[in-house]
């Protein structure tokens, strides 16, 4: 019964994906005039080299913000959601015994986040940017969980502490587009010139603006996996003990 | 072009290894091995995407894919497990 139901399915699956496939654009043959307009305009225009994050924070600036209200928005829907009405919550004991854990968590979240930061810093002029750095940061510090336990975790975790970093994040950016908007300019226009190619300084707005994303990222990732960890591991460890 | 020309090979050598990794996650029994090759395969994703030259994507699948999806997935398999233990129990 279940091969009989799978099988046919498999088929028109399979039939679908084939004739997607045969509808694309040959290996390497880019149909996008956009991409190329930017891939000309923007280091002339914006002092900018990484093109991708050019778009993703400049010109399609807009749309990011979206973006980061939408991130914004999942996360306080989570938060309401599993976040219980306890202010006084009952803190597990799982303090990490074993050394070699200890030891790796004393180089790799420094080394992940040093990383995290650096690509938010150059996100203009190499790979990276807001939302890679972040996330980065946020890996870093899940690590950090990792390696110190529980326990010490949750005071770093703190909501006190994370929710109006998350909210520093997602107004940061907007408050970055309306300074443009005070100057009479239109919103998110850049305000500091576009710098030096090539160096931190290039990009302007756009560095604000890929902070204020990281900020975002990494925080509404740390306050995910905590509310996580908080409503679905902690009591099984409390029980545990 | 003679480099883009050397990496073909490369890229072959890569999507063969796409082709292995997705069975190789799917036959995976257990869920915690599952995680682990599921954070394997991710990262020749990884190694493909900068390889097409997409390195902006391939960072922010560095991390989903070997930090963020599996603490996840560890955090459901211990949820499941634990209550699987409370209903031996009972």
């Amino acid at each position: 019964m279940r091969i009989a139901a799978f099988v046919p399915a498999l088929v028109v699956l399979f039939a679908l994906l084939l004739w997607g496939f045969a509808g694309m654009p040959d290996f390497g043959h880019y149909r996008g005039p956009y991409g190329f307009v930017l891939e000309r305009i923007a280091t002339p225009e914006r002092h900018v080299t990484n093109v991708v994050n050019a778009t993703t924070y400049d010109y399609r600036g807009f749309d990011t913000m979206g973006e980061e209200f939408i991130l914004f928005a999942a996360v306080t829907g989570v938060v309401l959601l599993l976040r219980g009405s306890s202010g006084s919550r009952r803190r597990a004991d799982d303090d990490v015994r074993s050394d070699s854990i200890r030891l790796a968590g004393a180089v790799a979240p420094a080394l992940v986040i040093l990383v995290g930061l650096w690509l938010v810093a150059f996100g203009f002029v190499t790979p990276g940017g807001g939302f890679q750095g972040g996330i980065a940061v946020a890996a870093g510090a899940l690590m950090l969980f990792v390696a110190v336990g529980y326990r010490a975790w949750s005071t770093l975790g703190d909501e006190r502490l994370l929710d109006p970093i998350e909210g520093l994040g997602a107004g940061g950016y907007a408050v970055v587009g309306l300074a443009a908007l005070v100057s009479g300019l239109p919103f998110l226009t850049n305000l500091f010139g576009p710098g030096v190619v090539g160096t931190v300084r290039s990009g302007g707005s756009a560095a604000l603006l890929n902070w204020a994303a990281a900020i975002e990222v990494a925080a509404a990732n740390v306050i995910l996996t905590t509310e996580f960890v908080e409503q679905y591991i902690a009591p099984i460890v409390r029980r545990r003990r | 072009m003679t480099m883009l020309a050397t990496l073909v090979p490369l890229q072959y050598g890569l999507f063969g290894l796409v082709a292995l990794g997705a069975p190789a996650v799917v036959l995976s029994r257990d869920p915690l091995r599952m995680a682990v090759v599921n954070g394997l395969y991710g990262l020749v994703l990884v190694l493909l995407f900068v390889l097409l030259g997409a390195p902006d994507v391939a960072l922010s699948m560095l991390v989903v894919t070997t930090v963020a999806y599996p603490v996840v997935l560890l955090i459901a398999i211990a949820r499941s497990r634990s209550s699987k233990e409370e209903m031996d129990e009972a």
